[in-house]
Parts: structure tokens; C-alpha cells; sequence
């Protein structure tokens, strides 16, 4: 194994500045994860507190295994909406009983847990995650259902929620619903749909309609309890399997429930006792230039990622503005795919063509660090066919089989986004680093492009060409683009799984990669590796 | 000479016997009740006799059994220990007949010194001081011209069962009836004898040595004076009340007692030391002392091997007829007890036990890990002495032995010995039997400074236990988050108090708080067994051990017991009350309650019969069947409620 060795100098005053630059970044990241976790805020919280209740992350606290990890997905669902960031639902993959779960928890104190169209993106995505990945689901819910003015958007697809849950169950996926509280209407068929249910005494209400529905549906009067109480569905209906006495009680069953799963995990064991990288993940501040547009070694990264900092690099000397190398994170082993000085060129295209081929040979996952432009333009690239080579990894990507892990480092455009397996190419997880941008091209690129473009067009039809306004329209379209491929933005647009400190690279992979490994790793076969 | 030894004791002093007598060259042989199966002492002996049964009258009490047990293991001696038979001369005499060799005086020393009075009036006769006092046999009258105080106590036996100090005559019927009481169980013996009592005196002894050729000699005097309950807790050689002068005094005094009754092997002669230096002889304990160990650590001499010598018939050697005292010795007595509740007998397991091997410390231990302490025998778990140049550096080096000791699930005298070690009156040398009496303070446990600290290291060593047994992620951060959140909480209960640690492992450090309040810890390193902190700029290390559902914390700054607050409550204990519904269509046969019952649960309340079969409807829990709503005959459909038990709020 070769050992990576680090040409960053801590002491120089470009680290510190760099660092700096990182850490404002990451406290603006800080502070809209605080929103997440604020839910509906202090008032809120203290009446569901008041009402005997516990907010979903300290349910969410009991129900994990004690110190055990867990990677929140999605935080910043619905950032830059008219909705409360986070979106009211939690998700995320940790560890209960000693099986990794895909773990959905409504926030009550968001509008009483209710659905927007940003917690459907996030509560699907989630059932994807483990639908992909084979992992149990646990439903925490208390939720009073579709957020009606947005119906139009909800209604529709919020069906998939049933389907994905039963599709689980059909694959061997089990899924729990431990119900703290509403569940009503559509909600009721979580804990329907769900092969366990877990009803709270008094708290749970699970119906179709409540009350004033039935009321008004057919004169019946009728209460919640009766309706669609914990007592009612473990002694009548059957719906609920399990009576829980309180929330702790429905926890502990919850916990108990996957323990009976006798969960075997597919994929293959890590390496056990895997080195740390022998350079500080703290360093990683230091090495990321606040402008996107100067490149930086991908490979310090991996120094400080890797176990050991150990990485065999395959073509070193060919298509080096991409690196590509075997590597294991936390034991496991994985093929890498890292840019390093942004352009995508017919060499590199090929490179990364084979080496995926290579990796699905010998079932390795592959990590993909992206800082990409995109892929080279002008007139030698397109007559030295670009378009052909850059197909090739897009459909080495599309058809690789083994499990993908995308991180966005710094930049992701154009069909780079594609080929680096960008998030309509199904990497079973995607992150982002904070100061990452993402976008069909640069802001500036774009907007320099529209003014071009209007110009001609000005010119073809003869008009006169207003430069004042051309000017105004340019910065204004800049402005935009700019915000818009801001990682909160595209992580609020749950285009990706979350943005991650980079200091946490290590541990998000790794345990990313143990979830990925739930599901057995097998790469694609039927032809040879292409010598492209 | 003696070639098998058969040990008729158990706990420390059989295996204190045993070590001396392998040691020798001699094979041994062990006799044991039920409880003691799985002790120490039976797996060091060669050989082991069961003594069916556990109450001492049923087993070290049985002369017949241990007579036997010699017999069957062809043992050729017998060694008492002390208690039990050893100052039985019926026992002495039965060994003799039977052919063994009875390590101790002959029967007729041990006979004439059981009986308190007939020594009292030996001694006196031999010019030995004694207190004036009476023998009261069963049925005699009560005296009526005495001089108050007095003591009442059992004539024969010791151990300070059925003391008592009587400070007027309306109280002497009561506790002569009492003493004659205890005196009788203990001892099979209800003689009681009355004496002087001496005010806060000096328990003071003499530890006596005499051969079967007519030599008796002293080694020097052992003082004994804190007691609880008449029971000696702390014991020392020399004692600091006696000077070379006064030595000499009770030196002579104790072998003129020795050559009285024409002793042979090792013995006590007990003095009262008044505060003008004047000693009364008490009594003479014709076996070895529970403390005999600060004699031999001052001397260096091996008491139990002088025993077997002198048993064989060998003169005493030189060693001993020219001992000299070198240094000074303390031993303490480590009970199974709850001091600040009475000094009421602990009982458990003992999960761990572990003195550390400070240089001159001895540890002559009945225990091991594991053991169970039962509560058919006297509670005393281990003697720990300390030997060093002088006396206070005994003292320190037997307290820090104590304090940093790992004693893990069963509560002992452990802090009032340290407490005791480290007063400045006993380190003054004001250890007269008043000592303990105006020392109250280090009976009732004083705030549990550090508790807090402990509980925190308690939960990282938890902590650091569950990351190691982790199934999957066992690499990854403890606790990692992404996104901020609730910390991770564990709850402890010490007596009455309930702490909850809550910490979270930050990218800055460890955030640790207590009952909410902030703790400035930072982490150095955390294993299951041992969690190293730095509390504002002072680093300590805690050795943490978890043994059924109990957390011990054993720290430079005291020892915590917690035991484990679960995360989930126990499910069978949140049974839920409520309707008793009919499972199934049926026939009330018979109605077992009536409304306003109270009920167990698991009671049948109402048996039905449907498609040929009795079901029975139980109630669910403890409660009183409040509404009851069929009779017998009743047709009842599914779900029908039959009957609703409420618990009792």
C-alpha cells in the first residue's frame, strides 16, 4: 500500500485563511441546522412537553442503541421555503438494537408533524435510502397529516409513502410505525401499512376520519378514543400489535421488535481495527481555498480521509486532471474518483470509464469526490470527440452496480454533475460540503452567456442593443444563479442527503458504507473491462 | 508430629491456618457447612468434610462431625481457630480420646479459664490484680450490694455476646435475663458473671506463649480498646498507653497467669488499663486472638507455627524466649455492615475484592471476588494490618490501603476505619472504649464529595463498554451527530440520591453536566474499566467495574456504589389495569369475585365455557374488582366486558 504524504504546510498564513473562510461557512451551515433542530421553536415545544410527550429527537435519542452513531438526512429540507427548515420530519439511518434502521420521525411541533411537499421529498427519499440499501424502517409518528393549502402538490404522490412501505415489506424490509400521536386519515395507513405497529395508551389516534368527519359523514357521534385509541386497536381492531403504556414503553417494544428481526447484514464485514488517516481531518479547512474557481489536490483530502492515509492510485500518469485509486474507509474497501484540477478531458473520461469498470469486477463501492467544470469545450475537444467520451462515463456510471457515494467538495457543473455520479445517477448517498456550488454552469459563465446570446439575437434581428440593461439583466441573472446553486439551495431541494462539515468526511463514509453494506455488494457483469 | 492438620473453623482464620500449616509441610483438611461450599478456605485445604447444614449448632458447633471428619481424612491433629470449639474442653478432651492431637492448652487450662470466676479466684491467688465481681449461675438470686456500675456477661465464652453495663440495681433483672439469654444460644451456657466496671478503660492484652516444658513467656501487650458493640474493630501492638515500665508490669502479671494454670501453647491474658495505669485482669482467652497478627508483625514471629511446634512437644525456641518488638502494627476488622444504620450486617455478593499490596500491609481475608457474604456468621470479611516503623506511619499506610481498596457489592465499616486511621485523637493515642462514643461524626457519612465526578466516570465507562461491544459502526465516534440534538443520558441511584449524567462528545470536548448542572471535565481517556478526567486542572483515574446491574467507582477521592437506572422500565412492572373482556362467546359458569374484592393478579375472577372449554378470565393485576357485570349462567358475547380491576393509585 502506498502511503499518501502531504504537502500542506498547517503553519502557512494560506491554511489559516483558508480555515477562517471554512469556519464562517460552516457556522452559517451551524446555524440553519439549529433551525432544524428547533423545529417549531421554544413554545411549541414546551406545550408538547406539557402534554406528556417528548420532542422526536429525544425519542429518536431512546430509540438509538446508547453512543451509538447517527447521520441525519436532509436537514435543510425546504430551506429557502416558506417552510420551517427541516421540513418537520426527521430522517436518517442509526443504529437500534445493533441493526442500522432507516429512522422517519415526525416533528410534532412543526404545525402538529403536518406534511408539505418538502417532507413527502424527504420522507420518500428516505424510504428510497432504505429500499436501496436494505434497511429496516422505524416510523416515529405524530403527525396531523397533509398540510391542506399544499394539497395540490401532496395529495398525488404522498400514495408512494403506502406503496414504498408495503413494496419493503415484500422485499424482506421490515418496517415498524410506533405511534405517539396522531395518525390520521392518510396517516393511519403508516401504521396500516407498517408489519409492526406500536400504539401509546391515550395517546396514539389512528382513523380514517376523526370526530367531526364522521359526524359529518354520517351523524354518528362518536370520540378519539373509540374512533382509534391505542386500547381499541390492541383489543379490537388488531391494527396495533403491541399496547405501549407511554412513549418510553412504545420505545422499549420498538427496540425489542427489531431485535427479534435477527437482522444478518449481506454485504461483506469490513476490516476490523482499520487505521485512522495519519494526517488531522482538521486540516481540511485548511486545504479548501475560498474561491471555487482555484483548484486544490484531492488527494490531501484522501490523506486525511483513508484509512491510514493508504492510496494506490490507478493511472497516476494519465488523465491526471482526475485521480482515481483503491482505498478503504473504516475497513471497507473502495474505488476513488476525485477531481482535481476541475476539467473533465477525453483522458479523463476514459480513465474514469475503466476504472468503474474495474471496481464493478471486483465488487468495490466507489466514492465520488467531485470539484468538477464540467467537461472540456472548444474545437480540438469536440473534433477529438468529447461528446463519445464523456458518454462512455456517464453509461459506465449509469450502469455500474456496485454502491456509489458522492461527495460534492467544491463545484459540480455541466454534465461533470453526470459523470460524477450527481444525483440522477442514484448514488445511494450524496453530501455536499457547505461551501460547495451546483448548477448547470457558473453564475457568471451563465449570465455572460444570456448577454451573448441577446446580443446576437439583437443583432440578427436588427435592433438596437440596450447595454445598460444588458448590463442590469446580466448581474441580476448572476445574482440569482449564484444563490441558486448555493448548497443550501440545492440541499433544501433534497438533491442531495445533507451537507456535511468536512471534518466529518470520514465518519459520514463510513458510515454510509456500513449501511450500503446491509445490502450485498455485487458489481455489474456480462462484458470485460473495456480498454477505452 | 503432625502430618495432617484438620482445621475445625472457616473464613480467614482456617485459611490463615492452612497457609502457615502447607507452608510447614503439613497436609490439611478442611471441615465446611452449605454456605461456605464455594469459600476460599475449603479450595486451599488438601481435603474437605461437609458439615451438613448452616447454623453453627449444626455444623462448626458438632464436635462429633469434626471428630469424624479427622477420622475419615485420617487427620492426626486438630486446630480450633478461634470461636466455634476452640474453648471447648469437652472438645479438647474427645480430640484426645479420639487420638488427635488438640492444637491449644490442655482441656483442664482451657476448663479452668472458661469459667470466668474459678480464673478470677486463680489469678488472685497467684497475685495477678483482678476486679471485684460475682458468678451467677442459672436460678440464683439476684446480688443486691453491689456497686454500680457493673457488667453483666456470659461466664463462659467471649466476643463480648451478652454484654451488658448496669448502672443501678432496677436495671440488673432485665439484663441479667438478656445476657443469660444470648449467653445460653451462643455458648450453650446461660452462667452469667458480674463485675466492676471500669469507666472508658483500656482494653489491654497480653499475648502469652508456654510449652509443655514448664516455660511460659509474653510477647508483649496488644490494645484493643475501639470496639462497637463490645466487638474489637481496630487492634494494635504496642499500645500507646503502655510504657516500658508498665510492659514489664503486665508482662510478669501475664506469665505468673500463664504458669497459674500451667499453660501451653499460644494464649491472651486480658487486663482492664485504668487512666492511673492500675490493670485488672479480665480473663484468659486460651486460643489464638482474632488479632493476633499485630504480634507477629511487631515480632515476626508465625503464631500459628509456634502452636503446631509446641503442640509436637518441642521446647520454645530462642527466637521466641528473646522477642523483641520492631516497629509498630495496626490491624482494623472489615465488616459486612451498615455503620450509620447500627452497624447492621451487610449481606451479598461481594463482586470484587481487592486490597491493594501496599508494602507492610497483611490482608488476612475470609473472602474472595464472588463471594457471598451470608448471614449465618459473623460478618467480619477481612483483617487488614499494617506494619511500619512507627505508628503513625502504620496508620497512614493501613488507610490508604483501606481507602483505595476495591470492595464492590456488599457495604462495610471500610470509611469509619479510615475515618478512625485518620482522626487526630487516635493518632494522638487516645484510643481508650470511650474513643468511639465521642466520635459520632465518623459513624454517619458525611456528604459524598466527588459523588458527582464518580457518576460521570461511571457513564464514560459505560460508554467506552457500549462502543467496544457495538455490532456494527464499533469504529466510529461515540454518540456522532451531523446535526445537534439531545445528549446522551444515564441515570445512577446512590442510597436515596438519583443522579442523571447528561454528556455529548463535541468537536471542542466532552459537554458534561450532572442534574443539569455543568461539570468543567475534560476527558483524557475512556475503558470500560477505567475513565481518566481532568476536574477543574486536577487529572484523576477512576476504576469502574459493573456486576449486576450495579455500577462501583473506586477514585483518589472516595469509592461510589450506584446502582444502574434502567432506560426502560421493567414491562412486567407496567402491567395495564383495566376492562376484563369475554375472549370469545360463552356460558358464565362461575363467578370466582365479588365487586369491592380485593384481588391478586393471576386471580381467576370469571370462568366461561364455550365450545366444550373452560376458559378462566384472570385478574390482570393487584387491584379491587370495581364494576362486575355477569353472574353465573349469563350468556355473554365477544368482547362483553365481564369485570374491571383497578389498581389501587
Amino acid at each position: 500500500m502506498a502511503v499518501l504524504t502531504s504537502l500542506l504546510d498547517p503553519s502557512s498564513e494560506t491554511f489559516a485563511s483558508n480555515r477562517k473562510q471554512q469556519l464562517e461557512v460552516i457556522a452559517q451551515l451551524d446555524e440553519q441546522l439549529e433551525l432544524a433542530v428547533a423545529g417549531g421553536g421554544e413554545r411549541y415545544t414546551q406545550r408538547h412537553r406539557d402534554r406528556g410527550k417528548l420532542p422526536v429527537r429525544e425519542r429518536l435519542t431512546l430509540l438509538l442503541d446508547p453512543d451509538s452513531p447517527f447521520l441525519e438526512l436532509s436537514p435543510l429540507a425546504a430551506w429557502g421555503t416558506e417552510f420551517t427548515v427541516g421540513a418537520s420530519v426527521l430522517t436518517g439511518i442509526g443504529v437500534v438494537s445493533g441493526v442500522e434502521c432507516v429512522i422517519i420521525g415526525h416533528d410534532p411541533t412543526v404545525r402538529g408533524g403536518a406534511m408539505n411537499p418538502y417532507s413527502l421529498r424527504k420522507t420518500l427519499r428516505a424510504l428510497e435510502i432504505a429500499r436501496l440499501n436494505r434497511l429496516p424502517v422505524i416510523n416515529l409518528v405524530e403527525s396531523g397529516g397533509a398540510d391542506l393549502p399544499t394539497q395540490a402538490d401532496l395529495f398525488v404522490p404522498a400514495g408512494r409513502i403506502f406503496h414504498e412501505l408495503t413494496e419493503l415489506s415484500s422485499m424482506a424490509i421490515p418496517t415498524v410505525a410506533l405511534v405517539f400521536g396522531n395518525s390520521t386519515a392518510g396517516g393511519a395507513y403508516v401504521p396500516g401499512m407498517c408489519d409492526y405497529a406500536v400504539l401509546v395508551d391515550r395517546a396514539a389516534k389512528v382513523f380514517l376520519g376523526g370526530p367531526p368527519l364522521v359526524k359529518m359523514a354520517t351523524g354518528e357521534t362518536a370520540d378519539d378514543e373509540s374512533l382509534g385509541g391505542a386500547e381499541m386497536h390492541s383489543r379490537v381492531s388488531g391494527l396495533s400489535d403491541y399496547f405501549a403504556t407511554d412513549e418510553r414503553d412504545a420505545i422499549r417494544l420498538g427496540r425489542e421488535i427489531v431485535s427479534r428481526f435477527h437482522w444478518r447484514k449481506l454485504g461483506p464485514p469490513p476490516a476490523e481495527n482499520a487505521a485512522p488517516p495519519r494526517y488531522d481531518p482538521e486540516e481540511i479547512l485548511g486545504l479548501l481555498p475560498p474561491d471555487p474557481k482555484v483548484p486544490f489536490d484531492p488527494r490531501e483530502v484522501l490523506a486525511r480521509t483513508v484509512d491510514g492515509s493508504e492510496f494506490d492510485e490507478y493511472k497516476p500518469l494519465y488523465g491526471t486532471s482526475l485521480v482515481t485509486g483503491w482505498a478503504s474507509v473504516h475497513g471497507y474497501p473502495v474505488g476513488v474518483l476525485a477531481n482535481h484540477r476541475g476539467v473533465l478531458f477525453s483522458e479523463e473520461a476514459k480513465k474514469a470509464s475503466e476504472f468503474i469498470l474495474l471496481a464493478n469486477q471486483t465488487d468495490t463501492p466507489l466514492i465520488f469526490l467531485q470539484n468538477t467544470t464540467g467537461y472540456m469545450v472548444g474545437t480540438d475537444y469536440e473534433q477529438g470527440g468529447i461528446i463519445k467520451d464523456g458518454a462512455k462515463m456517464i453509461n459506465a456510471v449509469t450502469n455500474s452496480a456496485v454502491p456509489h457515494l458522492t461527495i460534492n467538495m467544491a463545484s459540480s457543473f455541466g454534465a461533470g454533475n453526470y459523470g460524477m455520479s450527481g444525483r440522477a445517477y442514484d448514488p445511494r448517498l450524496m453530501f455536499a460540503w457547505p461551501g460547495a456550488k451546483l448548477a448547470v454552469m457558473g453564475a457568471a459563465q451563465l449570465a455572460g452567456v444570456m448577454s451573448i446570446v441577446g446580443r446576437a439575437s439583437a443583432q440578427s434581428q436588427g435592433k438596437p442593443f440596450d447595454e445598460e440593461a444588458d448590463a442590469a439583466r446580466t448581474r441580476a441573472i448572476e445574482a440569482q444563479i449564484e444563490a441558486e446553486s448555493h448548497s443550501f439551495f440545492i440541499s433544501g431541494k433534497l438533491y442531495d442527503d445533507g451537507i456535511v462539515d468536512p471534518r466529518d468526511t470520514r465518519t459520514v463514509l463510513g458510515l454510509s458504507l456500513s449501511a450500503v453494506h446491509s445490502n450485498p455488494v455485487a458489481g455489474r457483469r456480462g462484458y470485460g473491462t473495456f480498454r477505452m | 508430629m503432625i502430618t495432617k492438620l484438620l482445621v475445625a473453623n472457616r473464613g480467614e482464620i482456617a485459611a490463615r491456618v492452612m497457609r502457615t500449616a502447607q507452608a510447614l509441610g503439613i497436609d490439611t483438611v478442611a471441615v465446611y457447612s452449605d454456605p461456605d461450599a464455594d469459600a476460599p478456605f475449603v479450595a486451599l485445604a488438601d481435603e474437605a468434610v461437609r458439615l451438613p447444614g448452616a447454623s453453627p449448632t449444626d455444623t462448626y458447633l458438632r464436635a462429633d462431625l469434626v471428630i469424624a471428619a479427622a477420622r475419615a481424612t485420617g487427620a492426626d491433629a486438630v486446630h480450633p481457630g478461634y470461636g466455634f470449639l476452640s474453648e471447648n474442653a469437652g472438645f479438647a478432651r474427645d480430640c484426645a480420646a479420639a487420638g488427635l492431637t488438640f492444637v491449644g492448652p490442655t482441656p483442664d487450662a482451657i476448663a479452668s479459664m472458661g469459667s470466668k470466676l474459678e480464673a478470677k479466684a486463680m489469678m488472685d491467688a497467684a497475685g495477678v490484680p483482678v476486679l471485684p465481681g460475682a458468678f451467677l449461675p442459672e436460678g440464683a438470686d439476684l446480688p443486691t450490694d453491689l456497686d454500680f456500675p457493673v457488667l453483666v456477661k456470659a461466664a463462659f465464652g467471649g466476643g463480648g455476646r451478652g454484654m451488658r453495663i448496669v448502672r443501678r440495681q432496677s436495671d440488673l433483672a432485665d439484663a441479667v435475663e438478656g445476657a443469660r439469654r444470648e449467653a445460653a444460644s451462643a455458648f450453650g451456657d446461660g452462667t452469667v458473671f458480674l463485675e466492676r466496671y471500669v469507666e472508658d478503660p483500656r482494653h489491654v492484652e497480653v499475648q502469652i506463649v508456654g510449652d509443655s516444658h514448664g516455660e511460659v513467656v509474653h510477647l508483649f501487650e496488644r490494645e484493643c480498646s475501639i470496639q462497637r458493640r463490645y466487638q474489637k474493630i481496630v487492634e494494635e501492638s504496642p499500645s500507646p498507653a503502655v510504657d516500658a515500665t508498665l510492659r514489664a508490669e503486665l508482662g510478669a502479671a501475664a506469665v505468673a497467669a500463664g504458669k497459674a494454670i500451667g499453660y501451653t501453647g499460644a494464649g491472651t491474658v486480658e487486663f482492664v488499663l485504668d487512666r492511673d495505669g492500675s490493670f485488672f485482669f479480665l480473663e484468659v482467652n486460651t486460643r489464638l486472638q482474632v488479632e493476633h497478627p499485630v504480634t507477629e508483625l511487631v515480632t515476626g514471629l508465625d503464631l500459628v507455627a509456634l502452636q503446631l511446634r509446641v503442640a509436637e512437644g518441642h521446647p520454645l525456641p530462642p527466637e521466641v524466649t528473646g522477642a523483641r518488638i520492631d516497629g509498630h502494627a495496626i490491624e482494623v476488622r472489615l465488616y459486612a455492615e451498615d455503620v450509620p444504620a447500627g452497624y447492621l450486617p451487610a449481606t451479598g455478593t461481594l463482586h470484587r475484592f481487592a486490597i491493594p499490596a501496599l508494602p507492610g500491609v497483611r490482608v488476612d481475608a475470609g473472602v474472595t471476588d464472588g463471594s457471598v457474604v451470608s448471614p449465618h456468621y459473623d460478618p467480619m470479611l477481612a483483617k487488614v494490618i499494617a506494619h511500619g516503623p512507627t505508628r503513625t506511619e502504620a496508620a497512614r499506610t493501613l488507610a490508604r490501603a483501606l481507602a483505595q481498596a476495591g470492595i464492590h457489592g456488599v457495604t462495610t465499616n471500610r470509611d469509619l476505619l479510615v475515618g478512625i486511621l485518620r482522626d487526630d485523637e487516635f493518632l494522638a493515642g487516645g484510643t481508650d472504649t470511650g474513643y468511639l462514643p465521642r466520635h459520632p461524626e465518623l459513624l454517619t457519612p458525611g456528604a459524598p464529595a466527588g459523588e458527582q465526578v464518580r457518576a460521570v466516570a461511571a457513564a464514560l465507562a459505560a460508554q467506552a463498554q457500549h462502543r467496544a461491544e457495538a455490532r456494527v459502526l464499533p469504529d466510529l465516534p461515540s454518540g456522532w451527530r451531523n446535526v445537534g440534538g439531545p445528549p446522551q443520558t444515564v441515570g445512577y441511584r446512590s442510597d436515596d440520591r438519583t443522579l442523571e449524567v447528561a454528556y455529548s462528545f463535541r468537536r471542542s470536548g466532552l459537554d458534561v453536566a450532572v442534574d443539569g448542572e455543568p461539570l468543567d471535565v475534560a476527558l483524557v481517556s475512556a475503558s470500560p474499566a477505567e475513565v481518566v478526567l481532568t476536574l477543574d486542572g486536577v487529572r484523576r483515574t477512576y476504576r469502574i467495574h459493573r456486576a449486576a446491574g450495579r455500577t462501583f467507582v473506586d477514585g483518589p477521592d472516595g469509592s461510589s456504589a450506584f446502582d444502574d437506572v434502567p432506560r426502560f422500565a421493567d414491562p412486567n412492572a407496567v402491567a395495564h389495569a383495566g376492562s376484563l373482556l369475554a375472549p370469545m362467546p360463552g356460558t358464565v359458569v362461575r363467578v370466582l369475585a365479588a365487586s369491592g374484592d380485593t384481588v391478586a393478579a393471576g386471580a381467576a375472577l370469571v370462568v366461561l365455557e364455550a365450545m366444550k372449554m373452560e376458559h378462566t378470565v384472570a385478574a390482570p393485576v393487584d387491584g379491587v374488582v370495581t364494576e362486575l357485570h355477569v353472574s353465573a349462567g349469563d350468556q355473554v358475547e365477544t368482547r362483553q366486558v365481564l369485570a374491571v380491576v383497578e389498581e389501587p393509585s
